[in-house]
């Protein structure tokens, strides 16, 4: 297995699993009707009961329990027509009331799975073990004073998913494709918005390693990663800092771990000994949450078309590979696009244009595909052009860097610019005429064996062209002469 | 005409709608007795001034026709409830110079319906006593003394402490208490008043510290049941602000109390005849059941065998619920904080300089049972517990109506007695804890004096959401005591 770590007494395997906490997508926190948006000024998002005030009580948002029920679904998981409300006990400045409001001994999804992609094309699926709501914290802002913390706490309240997998995962990259499907998923149903850099979605990932055929090693747990790029550093490095005590004779210890992104390496935060002791217990101020299955089945048959089944579509209808349609169904938006290109055309030439003209121009821009300046149906154009001979693939190159730039369809650049193809055979056997004539030296050479020249015939013919000359039509004629003999 | 103080509720409702006194001559009579008895510490903050203006206000209201069923009406408000620009300390110095700013929805239904506050009442700190002694404002001293011994300080019962003494006193037509284990019963009992717990889910829990959620509930303190069944009316009501609180329609409590006990089942269990029971107790209870006997009851012996777990069960559950209640008091957004160099530190020089023993005690036994390796043994154990004890109950309505016990298993004990003992103190709620335990509505209707000349009082308990057929039997009992004594400490004199 290629996933296997070399150390120096043996292989090693890696053993991996994930806690995803993952923001709902709702108006309002989960316990109080205060705003969610991102990027409100410090403390306008906040009411009493999010502030832990006396006396204050929380109220379950529903739309909320309709985003995690989604989420359950989209999941393939198990959703738990009764769930409890656990308060999880500890003390830190940005959470006022001294307890999460979170779930423990029985959360509102249980096991579901995820198919992920490899790069390979391969598939692996991997399962969920459950999935619970709570309460996120406030932040503390460290940085505006030599002594003085300060403490925001719009985030307080908002709705959290906590997903957790099984230990399903053996190497970094399982552990990074797992992520992307997630937050794939994520997108797709809107439950979060799935970005890592606003900290909308973040992960903890337990590690340990061990000897093929092996029970499972001691893991440590490694907080807060909030991109995938660190996750993979924090993953490899962990597991390879795990191999070296155990293969110099130690053990390893369980204990919680941060990544230091600037050295690369991961930390002990806490040891076991440390762990706090959160004192779950049901919260009374909350009934149990039942749902109806009625309610379940109808959330079900709402549920847009997933990226896995998107996928297979893709694969079946168009005749794609498996990368590329993992490529095409990771967002959503990508996945229309497509198929408003490939609607009724040639779905391969659709794939190649989307995925490297397309896409290559938006990475170099720095644009996202709602900026694209190039829409679908546009694009869609530009491939009807080149499907009915009006220009070349080359020349719609040209063109397609053209309506990157100004926006313009296809058809209008081709006229502006005068580069439709001559397809005229006419004009063409004039061209070939005068290259032949004008090069008897080769046409010689050619006839004498040298059948790789004819490369260097079509290079002048096109040249002479400016391009637009029909690449397949003086091919053929130029073999048609040059093999003639005369 | 009797002092404007010695009136009931219903009186002094139906002198201001007859027009023979106004709301501000009402209001400045219980102002006066107020200072008259301010030595009874009932008061953590007296608010006359707002009281002078909601009482004009209530007048003017009246005036133009207007004005809800409790318009003009002074009472006093139990120092857990938070009310907007008032100061909210329950009782604790952790909290003092906490100003909300909001209302809770039990004293919002008052304000709506005319009545008139009077202050915040002193309290056991964070509800947590029988005595009123944890308070850091002070203990509140029962108007009642023991005959013949006028130097014996005599506590009021707690937690609703300042609430039951200052009725008794006559410096409030009522007032709002909140009972967890007893803390409206046990203090009604002990200062020979009226109080009523009713059924868990019934009043909001909105804007009322939180002691123990599962527990906590509102209810009022006065000197007649009819009272009660005003005061309750007003009170009790679907929150959509409270999860825990129920939505089923309120009835008009007052109507229900002319209708008699006839052919009502009282059930009286044999749990609740304790070992070392005072004598004057058993026979108050025995009296108890002659007089609704002879008012056509019919008495049914019941069993309710998980009675003596009870009390420990919720002296887990309570402290449990407790010390995570309380964690919000942390110094950090509001209330008392005493700095330190970490967030630990500061934690803990505001928490151990802001909370007294009892609520230490407590917090540490809450984190106790809830820790791991213990939560099963303790905080699971009592849950299943609870939920027997509801199940006794619950088998028990198929046999009677309502329940009869007495309230406290004994009469009000002096300040300082028992304060070493933190198990004497907590034997208090005995007969009380089961029906908080269930969430049953329950009261206590004063029915004698002890030998000493004190109060006792006589506890009904009821079915879930039939506070009708509880205050029905309080007022059978009511009618059939005569209870006409009064505290030696009160406003106006004896």
């Amino acid at each position: 297995m290629s996933d296997l770590l070399k150390g120096r007494t043996g292989e090693w395997e890696m053993v991996i699993g994930l806690e995803v906490h993952a923001q709902v997508i709702a108006d309002a926190k989960l316990f109080s009707g205060a705003a969610t948006a991102f990027g409100a000024e410090p403390n306008e998002q906040v009411s009493f009961v999010d502030a832990g005030m006396p006396g204050m009580l929380p109220v379950l948002n529903e739309a909320c329990v309709e985003q995690v029920v989604r989420t359950g679904l989209a999941l393939n998981a198990e959703i738990n027509l009764q769930s409890i409300f656990a308060r999880k006990n500890y003390f830190y400045p940005d959470m006022p009331q001294g307890y999460q409001i979170s779930q423990y001994e029985e959360p509102i999804v249980g096991e579901g799975e995820i198919v992920i992609d490899l790069p390979d094309g391969e598939t692996r699926t991997i399962g969920i073990e459950r999935l619970h709501m709570e309460q996120d914290a406030g932040k503390s802002v460290h940085d505006r004073h030599p002594s003085k913390t300060y403490i925001d706490l719009n985030r307080s309240g908002v709705t959290l998913m906590e997903i957790v997998s099984k230990p399903d995962m053996r190497s970094a990259e399982q552990a990074a494709a797992y992520v992307t499907k997630l937050r794939a998923i994520l997108r797709y149903i809107g439950s979060c918005d799935g970005n890592m850099q606003e900290g909308s979605l973040r992960a903890d990932a337990n590690v340990s390693v061990r000897r093929r055929g092996e029970a499972l090693g001691t893991r440590c747990e490694i907080k807060n990663l909030n991109s995938i790029r660190f996750m993979r550093q924090a993953i490899d490095y962990e597991a390879a800092r795990q191999i070296e005590i155990i293969e110099d004779g130690g053990e390893i210890e369980q204990e919680t771990r941060l990544f230091d992104s600037g050295r690369g390496e991961t930390r002990s935060m806490r040891s076991k000994e440390d762990a706090h002791d959160y004192r779950y217990f049901p919260d009374p101020d909350l009934l149990p949450l039942r749902l109806e299955q009625g309610y379940v089945d109808a959330l079900k048959a709402s549920l847009p078309e997933l990226p896995e089944a998107k996928k297979q579509r893709f694969m079946e209808a168009f005749g794609l590979s498996a990368y590329d349609a993992s490529v095409l169904v990771a967002e959503r938006e990508t996945a229309d696009y497509f198929e408003t290109v490939a609607e009724g055309r040639d779905s391969k030439l659709a794939a190649n244009w989307v995925m490297s003209e397309l896409f290559g121009s938006l990475n170099k821009a720095e644009l996202s595909l709602s900026e694209s300046p190039v829409s679908a149906p546009s694009l869609g154009g530009l491939i009807d052009l080149i499907a009915d001979g009006t220009i070349s693939g080359r020349i719609a190159k040209d063109v397609f860097a053209d309506m990157f730039e100004t926006g313009k369809p296809a058809a209008d650049i081709v006229e502006e610019k005068g580069l439709k193809q001559v397809s005229d055979s006419g004009a063409l056997e004039a061209a070939v005429a005068e290259v032949m004539g004008a090069n008897p030296d080769r046409v010689a050479d050619y006839r004498g064996g040298n059948q790789k020249l004819i490369g260097w015939f079509m290079g002048q013919i096109m040249k002479a062209s400016g391009g637009k000359a029909n690449p397949q039509m003086v091919n053929q004629l130029l073999r048609e002469k040059l093999d003639a003999g005369d | 005409m009797a002092a404007l103080t010695d009136l009931t509720l219903a009186q002094a409702r139906d002198g201001l709608a007859a027009g023979e006194f106004t709301s501000v001559e009402l209001t400045e009579a219980h102002i006066a007795a107020t200072e008259a008895v301010r030595d009874l510490n009932c008061y953590i903050l007296e608010t006359p001034e707002a009281a002078r203006e909601m009482a004009q206000a209530a007048d003017d209201r009246r005036v133009r026709g207007e004005g809800g069923s409790l318009n003009g009406l002074p009472i006093a408000i139990k120092d857990l409830f938070c009310t907007t620009g008032v100061q909210a300390t329950a009782g604790s110095h952790i909290l003092e110079g906490f100003v909300p700013p909001y209302e809770s929805t039990v004293t919002r239904q008052l304000w709506d319906a005319g009545a008139v506050m009077l202050g915040k009442t002193n309290l056991d700190e964070f509800a947590m006593g029988s005595s009123n002694m944890t308070s850091y404002f002070g203990p509140v001293m029962n108007p009642w003394q023991r005959a013949g011994d006028a130097a014996a300080k005599l506590v009021p019962g707690g937690s609703s402490g300042g609430s039951a003494a200052i009725v008794a006193a006559r410096g409030a037509l009522a007032s709002t208490g909140t009972d967890t284990g007893g803390s409206i019963r046990q203090p009604g009992s002990f200062c020979g008043i009226v109080g009523m717990k009713p059924t868990y889910g019934r009043c909001s829990r909105w804007g009322i510290i939180a002691f123990a959620s599962s527990l906590d509930q509102a209810g009022p303190l006065t000197r007649t049941v009819e009272d009660a069944a005003i005061m309750l009316g007003v009170m009790a009501g679907h929150d959509p602000k409270d999860s825990t609180s129920v939505n089923v329609p309120v009835p008009d409590y007052e109507a229900a109390l002319g209708t008699g006990v006839k052919g009502l089942r009282i059930g009286v269990p044999k749990e609740c005849r304790l070992e070392g029971t005072p004598a004057e107790i058993e026979a108050l209870w025995q009296q108890g059941i002659e007089w609704l006997k002879a008012a056509g009851a019919e008495i049914v012996d019941i069993s309710l065998p998980h009675t003596k777990y009870a009390l420990p069960a919720y002296y887990i559950v309570a402290p449990a619920e407790a010390s995570s209640n309380l964690a919000r008091y942390d110094g950090v957004r509001y209330g008392l904080r005493v700095d330190g160099d970490s967030p630990q530190e500061m934690y803990e020089n505001t928490r151990g300089e802001g909370f007294g023993a009892e609520v230490k005690r407590r917090v540490l036994i809450g984190t106790y049972v809830l820790s791991a390796g213990y939560y099963d043994a303790y905080y699971l154990q009592a849950q299943k517990v609870r939920t027997r004890i509801g199940q006794d109950f619950h088998e028990a309505w198929e046999k009677v109506d309502a329940i009869l016990t007495p309230t406290t298993p004994s009469a009000a004990f002096a300040q300082g007695e028992k304060m070493d003992d933190p198990i004497a103190m907590y034997l208090n709620d005995v007969l009380t804890v089961p029906a908080s335990m269930a969430g049953l509505p329950a009261i206590s209707v004063p029915a004698g004096l002890s030998g000493d000349g004190l109060p006792l009082g006589l506890h009904v308990i009821g079915r879930p959401f039939d506070e009708s057929t509880v205050f029905k039997v309080g007022h059978a009992i009511e009618e059939a005591a005569n209870f006409t004594a009064t505290p030696q400490l009160m406003a106006g004199g004896r």
